[in-house]
């Protein structure tokens, strides 16, 4: 079990040295990495079925008992999240794998890659305030890598922005965690549960509010998303995919975990809920005036973090299962949709819909494998947006909170708009301003690879949808621990 | 002594806030490193008075110095200086490419909201 919590923060970091070794031998890089990522899915999935049928699993890192000593922790919650997204790491890394030009230009993209691995796995499973900020560090260190890879004049100039509002971010979680040791003399968030309630409430909502600010940067809530869609459309599509489906929902994981563990009691429910509501509105307001298809998906991460920090403004079990499923639902349909947008690049040569046309005529495989996750992420039914949003939606009305249960709705419907106009910009009709060396009616042919592991995302798109049972059950279980969390304190600090 | 400190914290993040807000890149960095420093002290701070040293077996009356926050600040400062030799390399690359300091637009926003005025003129 202690094995387990460990194995997917090591294997990555271990392979991550021997890959940089393995500079000058690209196939033992892809090689290595393929199998190290097999290996932590694996070992994922055994913690996330050992932590359903055994409860919260622990280590202590060293021997050193809580809170002395670094806790590594797994409840439903983080197990689900670490699935999840060592399972993109891995999709993604085999589209990368096929993608001619991303990963054979520079040998350093394997053992980054896995530094990013291995940060984005230590910050699910790390139960300790200042290894939490560890971890964010391994995790962007590696993407402001990985984001000017490859020193182009936009990616230096959109890294540059991204690099600073990430270092500025960090700046602050520093001093929150500076502020909360002065005021707690513990950095343990199981031990800070406790000792945080003893605090008075003005020093507590302080501390609770910056630690906010500080994960609304890195999960692009409203207004700290402005970052977002700037950054994310320069690097290679591969990169740009993990980008979108991961890194967010990492400051997303964050601020489920210290709003429901640490600051439950602070009535935060209605600033977060306004916040989801204005973030959705204006992630997809920004969308519609956009031109390149990234851009486009890019305001719509904005606009999807809204839904997921709806459900925690509820509070409820039924809320908080609904934003775990749709997080879940998101990783998966929007790293889909940006490798498609990928392909779509790659064999149109570029990702501006004025230049793009008739791709659905050219590459019908590529079309089909854009509707769908499409049209779930506009939650269409039958698909997984579909389910996620009817879980959000109900437990919203349950709580009566009718305004932002209407908003969730429009926004839903301009979702819609804005990915009808990306399929007629570049599925149907001519192109406005065509590329002139290609010839329109030539059937395009994407590598085989890039073609597989964006239509193995897509087939878990529609898997969530139809097990949407069980993954619901799963879901709302973990809202259980989050909104109880004895358990998990009980199983850190051993009483 | 300690409200010294705080003093210090206090005007490290006011500086670093005011470079950071300007366009050169030099003076980002620098602020954004002025801020890192602060918030080092900071956390220095946040282990309360000085004291002796934290050995066992030591024969030192008096208050020991909390060891917890100085080990926090030693991982912060590697952090922060990894991070900002980083973002000098690539402030040095920026100005390779175009021999130009300046934090710039992006283009697309430009092109968007040209697109605004344009419509605006219009009728």
């Amino acid at each position: 079990m202690r094995v387990l919590l460990v194995l997917p923060i090591v294997l990555p970091l271990v392979a991550a040295g021997i890959s940089m070794c393995l500079f000058r031998r690209p196939t033992l890089q892809r090689m290595l990495g393929v199998a190290v990522m097999v290996a932590v899915v694996v070992t994922s999935i055994i913690l996330l079925v050992r932590v359903d049928s055994d409860g919260v699993a622990v280590t202590q890192l060293g021997g050193w008992p809580a809170p002395t000593g670094i806790t590594l922790v797994a409840d439903l919650f983080s197990a689900i999240m670490l699935v999840v997204g060592t399972v993109m790491v891995l999709v993604v890394l085999i589209y990368a794998i096929g993608q001619p030009g991303t990963s054979q230009t520079s040998p350093w993209f394997h053992p980054i890659y896995l530094v990013l691995a291995a940060g984005v796995a230590m910050c699910f499973l790390t139960g300790d305030l200042f290894n939490l900020f560890v971890a964010f560090e391994v995790m962007l260190s590696a993407s402001y890598v990985l984001i000017t890879l490859g020193g182009t004049e936009d990616q230096v100039r959109t890294g540059m922005t991204y690099v600073v509002i990430s270092i500025v971010a960090s700046t602050f979680f520093l001093t929150a965690i500076g502020l909360i040791y002065a005021a707690t003399g513990t950095v343990n968030m199981a031990d800070l549960a406790g000792r945080l309630a003893d605090l008075p409430d003005s020093v507590r909502s302080a501390l609770g509010l910056l630690l906010l600010v500080v994960f609304g940067v890195k999960a692009a809530i409203f207004p700290l998303f402005f970052w977002l869609p700037d950054s994310y459309p320069t690097a290679p599509s591969p990169v740009t995919a993990i980008f979108a489906g991961l890194l967010t929902k990492v400051g997303v994981y964050a601020i489920i975990r210290t709003q429901t563990l640490l600051f439950s009691d602070d009535g935060n429910g209605t600033v977060l809920l306004f916040l989801a509501g204005a973030t959705m509105v204006v992630g997809v307001l920004g969308a519609i005036a956009q031109d390149d298809i990234k851009r486009i998906l890019s305001f719509h991460i904005v606009s999807q973090i809204g839904y997921m920090i709806m459900g925690l403004g509820l509070f409820t079990v039924a809320g908080l299962a609904g934003a775990i499923l749709y997080t879940v639902h998101h990783i998966v349909v929007k790293t889909s949709l940006f490798l498609v947008s990928g392909l779509v690049e790659h064999l149109g040569g570029t990702g501006l819909l004025r230049r793009l046309g008739g791709m659905a005529r050219r590459a019908p495989l590529v079309g089909a494998l854009f509707l769908l996750p499409a049209l779930s992420l506009a939650g269409l039914p039958p698909f997984s947006g579909f389910v996620a949003k009817l879980a959000l939606v109900q437990a919203g009305l349950a709580t009566e909170a009718w305004l932002i249960v209407g908003v969730s709705l429009a926004v839903s419907a301009l979702t819609l708009f804005s990915m009808t106009k990306i399929w007629g910009g570049a599925f149907w009709g001519a192109p406005d301003e065509p590329l002139h060396h290609q010839p329109s009616d030539v059937r395009l042919r994407a590598p085989r690879l890039m073609v597989g592991a964006t239509a193995v995302l897509v087939t878990a798109s529609l898997a969530i949808a139809v097990a949407a049972g069980p993954v619901y059950d799963l879901s709302e279980r973990a809202a259980g621990e989050l909104l109880a969390p004895s358990a998990y304190v009980e199983a850190v600090l051993g009483r | 002594m300690i409200v010294v400190t705080a003093l210090v914290v206090g005007v490290l993040y006011a500086l670093g806030t005011y470079l950071l807000l300007q366009r050169q890149l030099t003076r980002i960095v620098i602020g954004l490193a002025l801020m890192g420093h602060g918030a080092n002290l900071l956390l220095l701070l946040a282990g309360g008075r000085a004291g002796r040293p934290p050995f066992v077996g030591s024969d030192e009356m008096g208050p020991v110095a909390d060891p917890l926050p100085q080990a926090l600040a030693l991982t912060a400062i590697v952090i922060t200086f990894g991070v900002a030799s980083f973002l000098l390399a690539l402030a040095y690359r920026s100005w390779v490419i175009d021999r130009n300091d300046e934090v710039e637009d992006n283009v697309e926003d430009r092109r968007i909201a040209r697109l605004a005025d344009r419509r605006e003129e219009a009728p």
